[in-house]
């Protein structure tokens, strides 16, 4: 249940500004892939790539070829939504549906293609999935309260149960604790590495340390100046990201020397 | 109670808010540098601004009590007389208050709810068409257009409904009544169509923009963060809409739908002209001369109402406007009872 994307010569434009260029890329399967870099340097507008979310986005589109198992992700007969359905993604800030309860937001993805599950195989998976979640035991006494009102660490492990219960090959974390303390950070980053055995996860982050802390390699993205495109400049095992890069910059942005 | 009232918003600040805010004011006009001058202006601008939005909404309160005063005032002497007061009254042909006011509120509600039965499905997927579905430049021509509609008068709208939709609805509406006509609903229908459908349908027309118009603001409002969820989950547009649009513009439909369903009760012009007036209390939607309205039957009696009479129409109006309060009530209570679940927090 969790599969390798590799990623060739990836150029991602809004409407006439190329956003990230040329980026190749291996992502392996039950590992955390970090990437990390500046702001504007194209981390959030790659990572929603792998999984056709940056349609969403008036003008927004790519050129090259990002492949899952051997099938190509853009390919014209692919449909986005059931490439949405394989890679599952969780945002920057906690984005539980204010209209549902805490189960029914476990199930959103699930009910989805007018699928019909008994109440049994509901109740079942709620449960396997806020406790793959690391949040069963805070919820298990209010499933039937709004999802807005967990604190907001437990929303943002609240959406991650609510992409794992669809059973996702890979899961996109886009800086998924910026909106955490540390505590609830560290809770998700347990959570972190306890999924990497099942899928394949990719997760964005401005924190150092946590790259360091849950990822298996790490990408450094850097964009030139405002106006260039941002680009894939390493990627390597993590320990070797952080002890002997390859690259200068890679260097310079990690000790902090700027970025 | 309006004095008393704006005596006190007058005076708290003095006593209430301690030297401070005084002292600044005279501070700054002795020219003393004590207090920066924007200070005080600003403060002054605050309190103006305060004591302006503070009196407006006095103000509304005010004027509401002031109609619901005069019209209690006005009817008391109607709703309190015996059958054989009316018995003068033409219009009236010999009832008594309430078996002559119940009729009309049924024939008032009904029209408004086939209103908005027909204008809010359309409202919702026009509205829908225009936030989430056409290309920037249609859905803000649609707009203009949708906003243009308000702007009709209603007489406009009674005249289109009397030349153009009547002819058009006729041949459905005789379809209807010999296919399923076993249905009371549709049963009987006579040409020309002054029915209470074609009512509730150039009703709906009228209301459609204001509806549309609220409820398009509302969905333009949803979060694209939800909005993003629901579609990196796998749902499709439509599926999208209905897991992140629809319910988080819940609140908002029925507000827009109690908007609309406040204009169309209180509808007399294109009622008047469109409806051929009966006094029974019936479902025969197709039926000329099975209905009418409280707005439409006051207008289309008060030039011969003798004093008996104006009285009888004003407790009418009364009673409409009962009505049209009693549906805000309830519109609110809907609104609330799932207010925990509705997004703004
Ligand atoms: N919707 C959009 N339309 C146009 N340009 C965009 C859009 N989103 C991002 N960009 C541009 O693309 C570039 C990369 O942005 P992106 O959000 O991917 O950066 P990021 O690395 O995720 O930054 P951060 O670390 O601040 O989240 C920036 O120059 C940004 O201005
Ligand atoms: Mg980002």
């Amino acid at each position: 249940m969790s599969k390798r994307i590799d990623i060739s010569d990836l150029n991602v434009y809004y409407g006439d500004f190329l956003a990230v260029e040329g980026v190749h890329m291996s992502i392996e399967p039950r590992s955390v892939t970090a990437l990390i870099g500046p702001s504007g340097c194209g981390k959030s507008t790659f990572l929603r790539t792998l999984n056709r979310m940056h349609e969403v986005i008036p003008g927004a589109r790519v050129t090259g070829k990002a492949v899952m198992d051997g099938q190509d992700l853009y390919a014209p007969d692919i449909d986005p939504v059931e490439v949405r359905r394989q890679v599952g993604m969780v945002f920057q800030r906690p984005n539980p549906f204010p209209t549902m309860s805490i189960a029914d937001n476990v199930l959103a993805g699930v009910k989805l293609n007018n699928r019909r599950i008994s109440k049994a195989a509901a109740d079942e998976l709620v449960e396997r999935s806020l406790t793959g979640a690391n949040l069963w035991n805070e919820v298990k006494d209010r499933l039937e309260k709004p999802g807005s009102s967990l604190s907001g660490g437990q929303q943002q492990r609240l959406c991650i149960a609510r992409a794992i219960a669809v059973q996702p090959q890979v899961l996109l974390m886009d800086e998924p604790c910026s909106a955490l303390d540390p505590i609830s950070t560290l809770a998700i980053e347990e959570l972190v590495h306890e999924l990497k055995n099942d899928y394949t996860i990719v997760i964005v982050t401005h924190n150092m340390q946590q790259a360091a802390r849950v990822s298996d390699r790490t990408g450094f993205f850097n964009i030139e100046g405002t106006g260039k495109p941002g680009r894939l400049i390493e990627m390597d095992d993590t320990t070797t990201m952080f002890s002997s890069p390859a690259q200068q910059a890679t260097e310079d942005y990690i000790s902090g020397r700027f970025g | 109670m309006e004095n008393h009232v704006t005596a006190t918003q007058n005076a708290e600040p003095k006593p209430g808010r301690s030297g401070a805010s005084s002292a600044a004011d005279t501070t700054s006009t002795a020219g003393a540098a004590a207090l920066p001058r924007t200070g005080s202006s600003g403060r002054l601008g605050n309190r103006i601004f305060a004591g302006l939005s503070t009196g407006s909404g006095v103000l509304i309160l005010v004027i509401l009590a002031a109609v619901a005063a005069f019209l209690l005032y006005r009817a008391w002497p109607a709703l309190t007389a015996g059958a054989d007061t009316f018995a003068e009254v033409d219009f009236m042909s010999g009832r008594g208050l309430w078996a002559w006011v119940a009729p009309l509120v049924f024939g008032t509600v009904l029209s408004s709810v086939l209103a908005l039965v027909v204008a809010v499905p359309l409202s919702i997927g026009i509205a829908l068409f225009i936030s989430h579905y056409a290309p920037r430049r249609l859905a803000q021509l649609l707009g203009y257009v949708i906003d243009l509609l308000a702007a009709i008068p209603s007489v406009i709208f009674g005249l289109w409904g009397i030349q153009w939709l009547m002819p058009l609805v006729s041949p459905v509406f005789t379809w209807l009544s010999t296919r399923l006509g076993f249905i009371p609903l549709f049963a009987g229908y006579q040409a020309p169509a002054r029915n209470i459908m074609t009512a509730g349908l150039v009703l709906a027309v009228m209301i459609l923009p204001i509806i549309t118009a609220t409820i398009r603001e509302v969905f333009l409002q949803t979060p694209r963060l939800h909005e993003e969820a629901s579609l990196a989950l796998g749902a499709t547009r439509w599926e999208m809409i209905r897991q992140a649009v629809l319910p988080f513009g819940r609140s908002g439909i029925i507000s827009a739908a109690m908007l609309g369903l406040g204009r169309a009760l209180g509808e007399t012009m294109a009622v008047l002209m469109v409806l051929s007036p009966g006094y029974a209390i019936n479902l025969f939607l197709l039926q000329p001369g099975q209905h009418q309205s409280i707005a439409a039957n006051i207008a289309s009696h008060l030039p011969e109402a003798g004093s008996t009479g104006v009285d009888a129409l004003i407790a009418s109006g009364l009673i409409l406007f009962a009505v049209t309060f009693g549906v805000n009530l309830i519109a609110r209570w809907v609104i609330n009872r799932r207010a925990e679940f509705s997004g703004a927090n």
